[in-house]
């Protein structure tokens, strides 16, 4: 059994925390929460034993492989602390506040030979997933131009603050929700490096982006366009999709629907020339326990195959969302 | 429980297989007429079993109900609570804590506040019972002789090992609405042994069942021998395993299978709907003349 400690039992905190529970592999030894209620529901009712404190939390409960949910501008000193002490990690996203923090803590593991895994969960969507292997085999051929979407209704009014309403803290539409686009782009085209303008956007925040247009370049020399909104009450949850326009075929994807459309006779198997509509059910493995997503589970058991030496530790590394802090830096640059 | 329901997926823009049938969908369900419009179709077809989760606009639907009795006699709802969406939603906003002094109703967290951590620590179960309460008041005067707790929060119980909110959801159902508890789960290999633990037997469970092992966690095989042991009054549900499998094919699975009660699908068009009903007539009368 693999032993697994939490940090922060917010919203992405439990799911990560019920998943865990129950994995037949994981074995939860300990919860870490400031909220008193918080810690005491979990200790009265699931049995986990609760911290305040996450390095009294380490000592005792002596983990494995730690989960940090904690808002993101916590993630840097927890995550060097624990890999400092040889622990592998699992961080939600976005990684860290600024890049330079992300680029120490791929060192750190890289050094230290610590799983490292970072929650991304798009990259186990099956429809995604597809798409990196029809761009990568080139069926689509050379990239024209891309778009990257996401919309969803998280702040639809004026609201009381949180932690998400701080730019400091890492909140903001381009930190939280813009990042899933630019980090799907980065792995399945190339890395984005350029930003030839980009509109951050206030709606309803007062101190944070709520919309994200920006024209940016990627490292293989192409141009597209980002659009994201977090205030669209017209979706009734987040909705990231992906245009990708090649000199062989056109695709077309969210995490639901994949549409692609081959110019040329040179297709994969189970496709054919013209539109072709795949759908996620037809793309994804089951799991042996499904919360909110498959891709929720699939992306803990694959951190805890890697951990146990069953997987290569190469989906959603500290490297790949290191890169993603860096794609958004410069983006919030040229704003 | 009648051997055919009807589900609400539709209504609200929930399609497992499509961003743009979901906008269409909340395009045509705009107004409240065209949900009734429907509902009327699924009566006709036979239907008279509406099971919805308590999501806002069901409350416009309660009131056209109550407001033609006659109309609906012997029409029931079974609600399946909460609706997901809205407390995920605040939690992002308010974090857990928050949202829960948004909606458990009255004075409630105040006093829990004001009372201690001693009054805290005691005091879930009540709690859980006051946002039943709260979930609940809209179908007040409607028959929902099965209420159901909506699968996002029974998995999420199920994998935090807190069993006793989903006892003590069945056991308060019982008590203050005379309904039987129905629980929702994409686990049910997992759902099973904890409430027969927990003194229910042969308890109402909806889950996915269909040929294609889709949503069915632990796989098809399992949930089969599951089936053929009878321990728990079955709901089969995405039958058409998110549109992946031809309807009728689809169907004959389902209708085959030993132990499953009812079969839930959602439908927008008359059409469709009687296509459905007619189907799964005709795979059930095969079955009896083979039996």
């Amino acid at each position: 059994m693999l032993k697994v400690a939490l940090i922060g039992a917010g919203k992405m905190g439990i799911s990560h925390l019920s998943i865990l529970g129950a994995h037949p592999e994981v074995e939860v030894v300990g919860v870490c929460d400031t909220s008193k209620i918080v810690s005491d529901v979990l200790e009265k009712y699931s049995g986990f034993e609760c911290f305040a404190d996450y390095k009294k939390m380490v000592d005792k409960a002596k983990p494995d492989a730690v989960f940090v949910a904690v808002p993101t501008k916590f993630h840097y000193q927890m995550v060097k602390d624990l890999l400092n002490k040889g622990i592998h990690v699992f961080s939600e996203k976005p990684f860290c506040l600024n890049p330079q923090e992300s680029k120490e803590l791929v060192e750190i593991a890289k050094s230290k030979r610590l799983v490292n895994q970072v929650g991304y969960h798009n990259k186990f969507v099956g429809t995604f997933q597809e798409v990196k292997r029809l761009v990568e085999a080139g069926y689509i051929g050379e990239i024209q131009h891309f778009t990257g979407e996401a919309y969803g209704p998280v702040v639809i009014k004026k609201k009381s603050d949180t932690w998400r309403s701080d730019p400091n803290e890492g909140g903001g539409c381009l930190m939280d929700y813009a990042s899933h686009v630019i980090d799907l782009i980065n792995d399945i085209l190339s890395p984005i490096e350029s930003c030839k303008g980009a509109i951050l956007k206030s709606i309803y925040s007062k101190h944070v982006d709520d919309a994200v247009y920006a024209l940016v370049g990627i490292k293989s020399g192409e141009t597209g366009v980002i659009s994201v909104n977090w205030s669209d009450e017209t979706f009734r949850k987040m909705s990231t999709s992906l245009t990708i326009i090649g000199s062989k075929g056109k695709i077309i994807s969210d995490a639901n629907e994949l549409k692609v459309y081959f110019k040329t006779k040179e297709f994969p198997e189970g496709y054919s020339g013209g539109w072709n509509v795949k759908y996620v059910t037809d793309l994804t493995n089951e799991v042996d326990f499904y919360l909110r997503g498959e891709e929720y589970s699939s992306q803990i058991d694959y951190f805890v195959k890697a951990v146990q030496g069953k997987v290569p530790n190469n989906i959603n590394t500290f490297e790949s969302a290191w890169k993603t802090d860096v794609s958004i830096s410069i983006i919030k640059k040229s704003s | 429980m009648e051997r055919i329901i009807f589900g609400d997926n539709q209504f609200f823009a929930v399609n497992h297989i499509s961003d743009e049938k979901s906008r269409a969908q909340a395009i045509k369900f705009k107004d409240d007429d065209a949900i009734i419009k429907v509902l009327d179709d699924a009566r006709a077809a036979g239907i008279n079993t509406f099971m919805c989760t308590t999501h806002d606009r069901i409350a416009n639907i309660c009131d056209i109900i109550r407001d033609n009795p006659e109309k609906y006699e012997g029409f029931k709802i079974y609600p399946c609570m909460p609706y997901a969406h809205k407390y995920a939603n605040a939690v992002t906003e308010l974090g857990i804590v928050g949202t829960l002094k948004e909606y458990v109703p009255g004075n409630f967290f105040g006093s829990l506040f004001k009372g201690g951590m001693a009054v805290v620590s005691k005091d879930f179960i009540s709690m859980m019972e006051l946002l039943i309460d709260a979930e609940m008041k809209m179908f007040k005067g409607i028959d929902t002789p099965v209420i159901f707790l909506q699968n996002v929060i029974t998995d999420l119980l199920i994998g935090l090992g807190m069993k006793d909110f989903l006892i003590a959801f069945a056991n308060y159902i019982e008590k203050k609405y005379n309904a039987e508890a129905g629980f929702i789960t994409m686990n049910l290999p997992k759902l099973l042994p904890i409430l027969e633990e927990g003194g229910i037997k042969n308890p109402i469970i909806c889950t996915s069942i269909n040929k294609v092992n889709f949503r069915m966690s632990g796989g098809k095989e399992l949930y089969e021998e599951i089936l053929k042991q009878g321990r728990a009054r079955i709901i089969a549900m995405q039958v058409l395993g998110g549109g992946a499998i031809p309807p009728k094919e689809a169907l004959e699975y389902v209708s085959n299978l030993p132990n499953v009660e009812s079969i839930l699908f959602g439908a927008s068009s008359k059409q469709n709907i009687q296509n459905t009903v007619d189907t799964i007539h005709k795979f059930d009368n095969k079955t009896e003349l083979i039996s």
